[in-house]
């Protein structure tokens, strides 16, 4: 064991542990992150297509990403990185009368959390979403205050800004175990060493499961994986992230998304249906067809981008589809930030900032009524669908 | 100045066939029908295609294979490589300045079959070269169903772009003929076979995990799912990284040999060349036959890695070339205007004050092949049953690739069930003709008291006997019987010139000593591979030793040209009575080095307003997709960063058009640089397209009657300053 103690250890250097470790060395702890890649955000991080909303109907995620939204966007002005933000909002166009139900129904609960989001029509969409089919157009939602972040960028920018604060980083070990005395905490083993620390922060995305059988553990976490993709860069053209909520003709899409990233290269993804479980991150040769059709039918100019590359993560899925971030109780001095759903992204700086008060003592960051919902203890079987997911 | 070839010593000039008129900008511009419009526009001069949307560089060709993304131009609203794209009649091409811009084109027909289709397929062979033809013929032969894709509009790979002949054997390679000729003798022996479809203009952009590999065939995405795959998908050339190696006019000696000897465009009148091995030697050959000047050659290593009688070839006919020498730099403004080169030591490293200079405005590249088997490795991971042939599996001369094929072809066919043997002869003439070349031996040149005799000047063993087998009197012979040792004349010789005629390394003469009774002068008999106009109006020629070196003078006394002799011309020339021995040639051109260059290219169709290019002179660019200079790789190496992915999030090297097939090996060498073993560093992660791809080829978009641009994807933010159009219909060539 090393001679040092670590005021926190943080397990995996990904979408939550990596915010989580800046935002506990910004308190002044003495933070390690592990983690058994080699370089920062290059498990599932790396995927995610850079959508930050905080425009959703659940109550945590609505006050979870505020907050990082809030962070994301003066990342340039605190840490003097640029990481691609861009505030072109998040438009859900909107073909069919369930559909645009639903997201009426939500709006008041939307407003009231303080949202800016409203309702506009088809002319608005088709000024915000250039060339998008306007047969059956009823208009949608438009909610100017969301944005897009580059992955890659928030990675690298992150692990800095924590190394400057003292942060320290250890690539390429995976945790095997855990040591613990009266009922905590008191080191983390990995493949090369032991640290000696009082708090853990797992972090471990879609790894969280077997991470949390060596803490004796029931984590329910099963991932599952979706594809996503990227064109060559065009000029600027389209402002909103775009959300067509309808399912595909074809029977194998829940629902799709893309926008265009502060580089200019449209980035692109679709809910399966039904869904990939597993763990297999190589793409197949269905993705690009499917989905092709599915955006050359909304918006037909987009025929002429150059498809540039595919890739495929892993949505770290809870069985209510709802995150975990919370203190165990069967354990002393474990954290969990998992089960991120999919939105570990653009809930990342959020959760780092609740996880740094957990640790601290302090309240946790958003409502108590939030905070209850996301609890480790809650009860998992007693799925309620989320509106807007 | 014309940019196209009216004369080829071996190649047609096609008569027919018409031309189409296209625009780039406002400029008119007619191409051959069929041309792709990469050589269009180099035809016309023009070599900036666009402008890079990081820094406003200028941008052109690099590969002329589809490989990378450097040609990128805006056709009829759509954005294409031009160097895969034929010009179509009344065609707009717009330069991408900047990003392009995508236009308000929003009408589309419709779509066609459903997208999730997916077509069985039992071999599938990716590339239709030497080794993917050999092994579709054995194939064939044995009845099994065979898909053969190409991304070329005919089949023979590169050797559809050589014109010299070919070593090896006769009886196994067809040594002796021609690299284009052995392309259409493959490519018509496969169409003859019912079982085999050859797919042209068909490139394979990925291989997926559910074991597809996806195709693009006539516009559309089509998934085929092979029993079994053949990857011969060829080589890349490697690059080299100096300050300025981003300037047009710098490119590979492979898309210069797709510019001058498939579409019989000439892209310059004076080149420089760095490389010596066969690829770079063989281009410096090339570029001769094409009218080209050879300014010079430079090889690091103290001599050349290639065929020796293909250094001497060239050096004979009067190109300098440069061992032990590296190009430091290649300057200008908006494209190559010199190139500085220096000698370097054992390391490499250039020695101070050994610079020359050299007024060129074109660069080739030639510093070796690397396999394109990203897809083979793919496959493989995923569990197919995936084989390699050729220069994906090995890096080899073309004959080599045959019998990899055709290894590989038997092999499949005995894997599906046939009762069909892969004759253990084959793989050791597969070895041989593999085999590097030997050390050089001594000139040694023995004459015997005849009346006339050939002087054979191979004096490096390399796999080659084409001078046996036609020799009438059986009097030259490779004493051990091999392919590989170096042949000898012993006995009788009719001075039939035959031997003089078939030599791939054109390193054989005859010396007529009965010319003069008196003997005052001799005869020497010389192969020659060019037209008139290479030879010297006055009739008089500077002669040549083996080496190159300057002997004295010779008088053309006549030239013999059968046609039996494929187009391999017999030079008589009368020499001094002692220089008989000595002469092996003679120049085609002056090697006086560093003339100023007279005429140059037009940069743009129009001036561009934009930032101005800049080019560091220290700081040259690795990934030329995205911009990045040495100087951010190396920052993030000092910073900490051993992975290749961690380098792509944080600098975007390798996120480009190209897949970092361009810039990982370079980036790689800075790895080196900078005391990393590049053997520790993470490689990133190789994910699927190959290419870049439209979207509405996915999705099976169909235009509407007639579609033409307006819209579409135009011009980007650097746009042309709007000008009077000066020239309109006169600035059409023929």
């Amino acid at each position: 064991m090393t001679g040092v103690a670590w005021d926190v250890v943080v397990v995996g250097a990904g979408s939550a542990g990596l915010p989580s470790a800046l935002a506990l060395a910004e308190r002044g702890m003495r933070v390690l992150v592990l983690e058994e890649l080699t370089a920062p955000g290059q498990g599932q991080h790396k995927a995610a297509i850079g959508g930050v909303r905080a425009t959703h109907s659940d109550p945590a995620k609505i006050l979870l990403c505020r907050d990082s939204l809030r962070i994301f966007g003066s990342w340039r002005e605190t840490n003097g990185d640029d990481i691609g933000w861009k505030m072109g909002g998040y438009c859900f166009p909107v073909y069919t009368d369930a559909i645009e139900r639903t997201l009426r129904g939500i709006l008041p609960a939307q407003k009231a959390a303080g949202l800016e989001i409203d309702w506009v029509g088809p002319e608005e969409i088709a000024r915000l979403v250039p060339g998008i089919a306007r047969e059956g157009l009823r208009g949608g939602t438009f909610s100017p205050g969301d944005g897009q972040v580059s992955p890659l960028l928030f990675a690298i920018s992150c692990e800095r800004a924590a190394k400057r604060r003292g942060v320290e980083f250890r690539y390429g070990e995976a945790v095997v175990g855990f040591e613990t005395a009266g009922g905590g905490v008191t080191a983390v083993r990995t493949t090369k060493e032991t640290y000696a620390t009082g708090h853990v922060v797992l972090a471990a995305g879609a790894h969280a499961r077997p991470v949390g059988r060596m803490l004796g553990l029931e984590i329910p976490v099963v991932p599952d994986a979706h594809e996503g993709g990227i064109t060559a860069p065009v000029e600027q053209f389209l402002g909103p992230l775009v959300v067509d909520l309808r399912p595909g003709p074809e029977g194998k899409t829940a629902n799709f998304y893309f926008g265009q990233n502060a580089e200019g290269q449209i980035i692109f993804c679709y809910t399966p249906k039904p869904l990939f479980v597993g763990e297999d991150r190589e793409s197949t040769s269905e993705f690009l067809p499917i989905l092709a059709r599915r955006m050359v039918s909304l918006i037909p100019r987009l025929r002429h981008l150059l498809v540039r590359r595919v890739w495929r993560g892993l949505y770290p899925m809870t069985p209510d589809g709802v995150i975990i971030v919370d203190r165990v109780r069967e354990v002393g001095g474990v954290t969990l930030a998992v089960g991120m759903c999919g939105q570990g992204f653009m809930l990342g700086p959020g959760v780092g900032r609740l996880v740094a008060a957990l640790i601290a003592g302090e309240p946790p960051t958003i409502s108590a009524e939030a905070f209850s919902a996301i609890s480790f203890y809650r009860s998992f079987g007693a799925a309620k669908t989320e509106a807007l997911k | 100045m014309s940019g196209r070839l009216s004369r080829h010593p071996i190649l047609p000039i096609p008569s027919g066939g018409g031309t189409v008129g296209f625009r780039f900008g406002r400029k008119e511009l007619l191409a051959r029908r069929g041309e792709v419009i990469s050589s269009a526009l180099y035809a016309a001069g023009i070599r900036i295609f666009g402008r890079h949307h990081r820094d406003g560089r200028p941008q052109g060709i690099f590969c002329v294979n589809g490989q990378c993304s450097q040609c990128l131009v805006v056709a009829d609203g759509r954005p294409v490589k031009a160097c895969m794209t034929p010009v179509e009649e009344g065609m707009q091409v717009e330069p991408v300045l900047g990003r392009p811009r995508l236009g308000a084109h929003d009408t589309l027909a419709g779509f066609s079959e459903a997208t999730s289709g997916e077509r069985a397929v039992r071999v599938l062979v990716v590339g239709g070269g030497p080794a993917g033809i050999s092994a579709a013929i054995e194939l064939g032969r044995a009845g099994i169903d065979v898909v053969l894709i190409d991304d070329k509009p005919v089949l023979g790979g590169k050797l559809s772009l050589q014109t010299h002949t070919f070593f090896g054997s006769i009886a196994d390679c067809w040594a002796g003929t021609r690299g284009v000729d052995i392309g259409t003798l493959l490519a018509k022996q496969v169409a003859a076979l019912p079982s085999v479809k050859v797919w042209l203009d068909t490139p394979a952009v990925g291989v997926f995990s559910d074991k597809v590999v996806g195709v693009v065939h006539k516009g559309r995405f089509l998934r085929l799912r092979p029993e079994v795959l053949l990857v011969a998908a060829g080589a890349r050339e490697k690059v080299l990284t100096f300050p300025g190696c981003d300037l047009p006019g710098v490119y590979g000696a492979g898309a210069f040999q797709t510019l001058v000897n498939r579409d019989l465009v000439r892209p310059t009148k004076r080149l420089f060349i760095v490389g010596g091995g066969n690829v770079g030697l063989i281009g410096a050959y090339h570029a001769m036959q094409a009218g080209i000047e050879v300014v010079g050659l430079v090889e690091a290593l103290p001599r050349c890695g290639g065929y020796r009688v293909h250094e001497d070839k060239i050096r004979r006919l009067g190109v300098p070339v440069w061992t032990s020498h590296t190009v430091l730099r290649a300057e200008g403004r908006e494209g190559v205007e010199r190139v500085v080169v220096a000698r370097c030591d054992e390391r490499f490293r250039p020695v101070e004050g050994t610079e020359r200079e050299f007024m060129v405005d074109t660069l080739l590249v030639a510093v070796g092949l690397s396999s394109v088997n990203e897809v083979l490795a793919k496959a493989r991971s995923y569990g197919m049953r995936a084989y390699g042939a050729g220069d994906a599996e090995e890096i080899a001369e073309a004959s080599a690739a045959i019998f990899s094929g055709r290894i590989a072809g038997r092999t499949i066919a005995r894997d599906l069930g046939r009762k069909i043997e892969v004759p253990e002869r084959w793989s050791r003439t597969a070895a041989v003709l593999r085999s590097k070349p030997g050390p050089d031996e001594p000139d040694e040149i023995l004459e015997v008291e005849r009346p006339v005799q050939p002087i054979i000047r191979c004096w490096q063993a390399i796999p080659c006997n084409p001078c046996t087998q036609v020799c009438p009197l059986g009097s030259i012979t490779i004493p051990d019987g091999s392919i590989t040792s170096r042949p000898r004349f012993e006995g009788e010789c009719l001075g039939c010139g035959r031997c003089v005629t078939i030599c791939p390394g054109l390193a054989i003469t005859l010396v007529e000593r009965d010319h003069d009774p008196k003997r005052r002068t001799a005869v020497v008999v010389l192969p020659l591979e060019f037209d008139d106009a290479a030879l010297p109006a006055s009739g008089r020629a500077v002669t040549t030793g083996s080496r190159g070196e300057p002997v004295g003078q010779g008088r053309i006394l006549g030239i013999r040209d059968r046609a039996d002799q494929d187009r391999r011309r017999l030079v008589r020339v009368e020499v001094p009575w002692a220089d008989r021995l000595q002469v092996a040639g003679f120049q085609v051109q002056n090697p006086a080095e560093g003339k100023p260059l007279s005429a140059s290219h037009q940069a743009c169709p129009e001036p561009v307003e934009g930032p101005p290019a800049t080019s560091p002179s220290s700081d040259p660019i690795l990934c030329l997709c995205e911009g990045v200079r040495r100087s951010e790789v190396v920052a993030a190496i000092r910073e900490g960063v051993r992975d290749f992915n961690q380098l792509k999030a944080s600098i975007r090297c390798a996120l480009g058009g190209c897949n970092g097939k361009r810039c990982t090996e370079p980036i790689l060498q800075v790895f080196r640089q900078e005391g990393v073993d590049p053997k520790t560093v993470v490689r990133g992660t190789y994910r699927p397209l190959d290419l870049e791809v439209p979207l509405g080829v996915f999705a099976a978009a169909v235009e509407v009657e007639g579609f033409r641009s307006r819209g579409g994807l135009s011009a980007g933010k650097f746009a042309p300053r709007t000008q009077r159009n000066a020239k309109g219909a006169k600035g059409r060539r023929s």
